[in-house]
């Protein structure tokens, strides 16, 4: 039976450990901080030199970290874009602004364990030559704000943190800002233009991307809170060994927030790939199933913004037969394994790792409504098809969840949608988007049985009584 | 643009621009591959401008070239494509050996096209844009559609129809039926924003650019958006406190009919209005202005383009500095000692007594907010005359943008003719008003200026044997003239202007004088050649071409070739 593979969570929930530095320590606390400290420069085959930073930076890119806040995208990749011959600061930012519905995974870091993003912070600065680095914390987290103001304190007081740090001549600083609550602050430019001082607007990119003009127009690395976090591991193991863990491509370990209708929702560490979404759901170890006497009905795999799977679907995945050659291979939904590749190739996303699991006592629409109605509340408003677009789906999904539908409401809405996806600013329009054309593509029937009992139900007589309560979003 | 009247010497050949060969629907262009962005430094070429240059449009509404790019409406949005780069780093080629092109898509769904927005793309060697493709479209029109839903549609109330892109792109890139069936959004109308502004956020589109007008061009952060998403509403950081010496330039920015002037709205139409090119005369600055009226009646002064000199922007005192034109105590009447004469015996009368008078018996002290050619005309009559001449300074605060110190429009005018004391104007005034004391003086000659408030009091007029007087309104000295000329506001004559940096800026006639009030140039031609026996011109551009021939600075220039946006001169 699959398990658990505790590295980043490894201490987090054992009984007695303490968020503060001495019991850190007392479980090795730092001891990344110095090894890093340490590294020795290296010669590459081809006589090129590295200095101690690169060969971390380096060790980064070789252990195939890819980024845990949603997209996924390359964690060594992502430093090697960083301008250095800029002649400006170099910023680094812990994105802890979790707000993706589903996901509650870096607060148990920040909770339980903050030392441990304190240190892969202070290794990826050092690293990329960083001197300042914020920690953007979400508005509605304050206790964790207090808990990571403490810890870097404690690590100032152990000179781990400032001047001159361990006698390297090395100096750092953090800071924790804490947003004002806002989903938007979590997009890495939005949270940019946040801590500025400014409204949350995402900046367009080009030109602004962060590598090159972020924070205060200099390059600016934005990371998540647990894709810190591996970079000690990656640091304590060599990235060989940590690559390890997982499966190629899709290497170590992740927190997966479960929520929704099984027996046991919460949060599980897993090796990448390892264990797959009906393990997930239904495993003693995990889930430990649905509620008696419920069937699946559809699962949100990676936070509300990604795309439904239902229940029921196979799908066609890429992979490598014994010859090391690809082939396509039919793979049922809960077989999936739960990576970023295998989650992708099903036209979906893990993206923050939150997995919402439906039964079939649950209304699609009225789901999606109320999906909906929080992607309208977010919507930053910046750009045209996103700002009108979320809530004039909202509406016309609050008109058909309360009984006053269409038939054509499915294709009204995919219209729509359509018209958001990939037009925007910001991610943020696939977000708002994506749910609404995998609802109403993949529970079309349900979608247009709605619609048609309302109207049935109007042209039946004027008595009928319309369920239609306040508009969404009432601001 | 001509240069003939300066003296330095010619620029050198500028290094040739380096070029980059792209597609726009189909046809090979060569564009520069930087180009001015909106400070005026080089960066790499947009897909806007590329397209621009191709001869091609794209509808936009938060781009404006003078302002920092937002790209938040997203209607620019175009399809392009890239040349395919093989696995071998090198470019796939067509079996006709031309580059494959990888048309743009959206990575998680390849069969559909993704845009690009054209304002802040820039472009790249062998790049292929679509501005009039179906996927174009198609997306153009999404963002309409977007726009419009909780748009309020009052088009015949709305100040801005005709001058409107929401109503123009509708029509042109828009689709006939919507289909919201929701309810609108309910914003704040009439929002008092600032003294001279008002704003109905249910028409705004949030393009931003009063913000970043606000911000980044006038240095004052007043503006700004509060709620969220839907609901995002244009405010001032206080009601009410948007208020600095350019708000009115946010009402030309705004793209729809959101931000009104209060002193404009709702007063015309604007398709009625007749608009003649101009010259703001409230400061040396000499901003390019667009003078729109109707029956005879200015309704406003909107700013009109010129790089060299206000770029598209005018300052709210200039813009709001016109209805003194239509005063009703504007002088209409030639009077000869307080009596109602005609122009020809007053005229005839003047020119005998100027004829007869003793050289050095006669003062003339002239505006420096006439014409040039007026003043020519002026300092050719004081020459001949053997007359001290000065003009009047008027000196006020400036700022960074705009606003010149010098509240004359044309003291470079009253130099370069010779008519004004140097270097500082006024530095006469003191040995005229000696020279009337001491009887020496015995005609004054004044044309725009109320003399007793610089230190020639109604007691020195009065020992004046004779006062002549043009002006355009009443005031203490010409109260006590002996021959008054009732003259013309600068938007019912031709002429021109040497603003604060010596460009030569020429306006035209918006409308016609009142009652017997005559353009100062055409009588005072009439005066010198009686006076001296020289003969004039009696056009306005015979009249310049003589004084460029006469006066050193203006050598080689033309009426004609002064354009609508002027030539700069040595000054
Ligand atoms: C609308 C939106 C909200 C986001 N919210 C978060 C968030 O709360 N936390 C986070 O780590 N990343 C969030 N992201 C992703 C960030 O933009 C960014 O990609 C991420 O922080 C990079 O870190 P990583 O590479 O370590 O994953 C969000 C993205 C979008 C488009
Ligand atoms: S996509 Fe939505 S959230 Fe992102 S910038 Fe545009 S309006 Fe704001
Ligand atoms: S008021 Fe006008 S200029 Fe300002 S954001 Fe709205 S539409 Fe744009
Ligand atoms: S800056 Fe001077 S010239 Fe320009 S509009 Fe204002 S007053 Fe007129
Ligand atoms: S013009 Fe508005 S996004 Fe380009």
């Amino acid at each position: 039976m699959p398990e658990q593979h505790k590295l980043i969570l490894k201490h987090a929930d054992s009984p007695g450990y303490t968020p503060d530095i001495e019991c850190y320590v007392r479980h090795g606390g730092y001891e990344a901080l110095k090894k890093a400290l340490g590294t020795a420069p290296r010669e590459l085959p081809d006589g090129k030199k590295l200095s101690a930073q690169e060969v971390v930076r380096e060790d980064v890119k070789a252990s195939g970290l890819r980024g845990r806040g949603g997209a996924g995208f390359s964690a060594g990749l992502k430093w090697s874009f960083v301008d250095r011959r800029s002649g400006k600061p170099i910023y680094l930012i812990c994105n802890a602004d979790e707000s993706e519905p589903g996901t509650f995974k870096d607060r148990q870091i920040i909770h339980k364990d903050p030392h441990q993003l304190v240190e892969g912070m202070i290794i990826s600065c050092w690293a990329n030559d960083v001197k300042l680095a914020y920690i953007y914390i979400r508005g509605e987290m304050p206790h964790g704000a207090r808990l990571l103001e403490k810890a870097l304190a404690e690590a100032r007081a152990k000179n781990f943190l400032g001047k001159n740090i361990l006698g390297t001549g090395y100096d750092l600083e953090i800071y924790v800002h804490r947003g004002a609550g806002a989903y938007i602050c979590g997009e890495e430019t939005g949270l940019i233009e946040s801590l500025e001082g400014k409204r949350a607007y995402p900046r367009i990119k080009p030109p602004y991307f962060p590598a090159v003009l972020g924070l205060y127009m200099c390059p600016t690395i934005v990371n998540n809170v647990e894709t810190l976090c591996h970079v000690k591991h990656i640091v304590t193991m060599g990235p060989a060994e940590y690559a390890k863990l997982g499966t190629p491509n899709n290497t170590g370990t992740r927190i997966v927030s479960l929520s929704g209708d099984v027996q046991k929702p919460g949060y599980f560490e897993i090796e990448v790939g390892k264990v797959t979404l009906g393990q997930l759901i239904f495993d003693a170890n995990f889930g430990g199933g649905l509620k008696p006497g419920r069937s699946l009905k559809a699962i949100i795999p990676g936070g509300s913004s990604s795309k439904v799977l239902k229940a029921g679907e196979v799908f066609k995945l890429n992979r490598k037969g014994a010859d090391g050659q690809m082939t396509k291979v039919d793979v049922p939904l809960l077989d999936l394994p739960y990576d970023f590749d295998s989650l992708q190739g099903a036209g979906t996303m893990s993206g923050s790792g939150a997995i919402i699991v439906m039964d079939d006592s649950r209304s699609m629409v009225d789901t999606l409504a109320n999906l909906s109605e929080f992607y309208a509340h977010e919507s930053c408003g910046q750009c045209t098809p996103c700002r009108e677009g979320s809530l004039w789906m909202a509406k016309g999904l609050h008109r058909l969840a309360h009984g006053d539908g269409r038939k054509q409401d499915v294709e009204y809405l995919s219209h729509i949608a359509q018209n958001i996806q990939g037009r925007t600013i910001c991610a943020f329009g696939e977000a708002a988007a994506w749910p609404v054309l995998s609802f109403v593509k993949k529970f079309k029937d349900e979608f247009v049985a709605r619609g048609e009992a309302d109207e049935a139900a109007k042209s039946a007589g004027p008595s009928r009584e319309l369920k239609l309560a306040a508009s969404p979003n009432p601001h | 643009m001509s240069n003939a009247a300066t003296t330095a010497p010619a620029p050198a050949a500028p290094p040739p621009v380096e070029k980059i060969r792209i597609k726009v629907d189909g046809r090979d262009v060569e564009v520069p591959k930087l180009l001015p962005n909106w400070q005026g430094k080089l960066e790499p070429t947009t897909m806007l401008q590329a397209i621009q240059i191709a001869g091609g449009e794209v509808p936009h509404y938060c781009y404006h070239p003078k302002l920092p790019v937002a790209g938040n409406c997203r209607m620019c949005l175009v399809e392009f494509g890239t040349p395919m780069i093989g696995p071998d780093r090198k470019p796939v080629l067509n079996e006709d050996g031309s580059p494959k092109i990888a048309k743009s898509v959206l990575p998680y769904e390849p069969s559909t096209p993704r845009g690009a927005i054209a304002c802040a793309t820039p472009i790249s060697p062998g790049m292929e844009l679509y501005p009039n493709s179906p996927a174009t479209k198609q997306m153009r029109e999404a963002v309409l559609e977007s726009l419009l839903i909780n748009h309020p549609l009052d088009c015949p109330i709305c100040d801005q129809a005709g001058e409107c892109k929401l109503q123009e792109y509708s029509v042109q890139h828009g689709q006939a039926t919507s289909r919201f069936v929701e309810a609108k959004v309910h914003k704040p109308k009439a929002v008092d924003l600032g003294p001279r502004i008002v704003l109905d956020d249910e028409r705004c589109v949030l393009c931003t650019r009063c913000i970043r007008f606000s911000k980044d061009i006038a240095g004052d952060d007043a503006l700004g958006i509060v709620n969220r998403g839907s609901y995002n509403t244009i405010a001032a950081w206080k009601e009410g406190a948007f208020d600095n010496n350019y708000t009115l330039n946010t009402v030309d920015l705004c793209p729809v009919g959101a931000l009104t002037s209060k002193d404009f709205r709702f007063k015309m139409r604007v398709w009625f209005l007749k608009e003649t090119k101009s010259v703001c005369t409230s400061c040396g600055t000499g901003c390019n202005i667009t003078v729109g009226s109707r029956e005879g009646a200015i309704h406003r002064y909107e700013p009109r383009e010129n790089d060299a000199v206000n770029g598209p922007w005018m300052c709210d005192a200039g813009r709001l500095n016109y209805k003194w034109v239509a005063r009703e105590d504007r002088l209409k009447d030639v009077l000869i000692r307080g009596a109602k004469a005609g122009w020809n015996t007053a005229l005839k009368e003047i020119s005998a007594k100027l004829a007869a008078a003793p050289q050095g018996s006669v003062a003339l002290i002239a505006s420096a907010r006439q014409t040039t050619e007026e003043l020519f005309l002026l300092g050719k009559l004081a020459r001949k005359l053997g007359a001290l001449t000065d003009s009047v300074p008027r000196l006020g605060e400036g700022d960074r943008l705009l606003v010149n110190v010098d509240k004359n429009p044309n003291m470079n005018g009253a130099w370069l003719t010779g008519v004004a004391a140097v270097p500082a104007a006024g530095g006469r005034l003191g040995l005229i008003a000696e020279a009337i004391r001491s009887g020496q003086v015995r005609t004054l000659i004044v044309f725009g200026e109320d003399v007793t408030k610089c230190g020639i009091g109604t007691d020195l007029l009065a020992k004046l044997e004779t006062l002549i007087v043009s002006d355009i309104l009443p005031s203490a000295t010409t109260a006590t003239a002996t021959y008054l000329l009732p003259g013309c506001a600068h938007a019912e004559k031709r002429g021109t202007f040497v603003n604060a940096k010596g460009r030569v800026q020429k306006f035209m006639k918006a409308v016609e004088p009142k009652g017997d009030a005559r353009a100062e140039w055409e009588f005072l031609h009439e005066l010198v050649h009686n006076v001296t026996g020289q003969n004039g011109f009696s056009t306005i551009e015979g009249l310049f071409n003589q004084m460029a021939a006469e006066v050193p600075a203006f050598s080689g220039l033309e009426w004609a070739k002064l354009g609508d946006t002027g030539v700069t001169v040595q000054i």
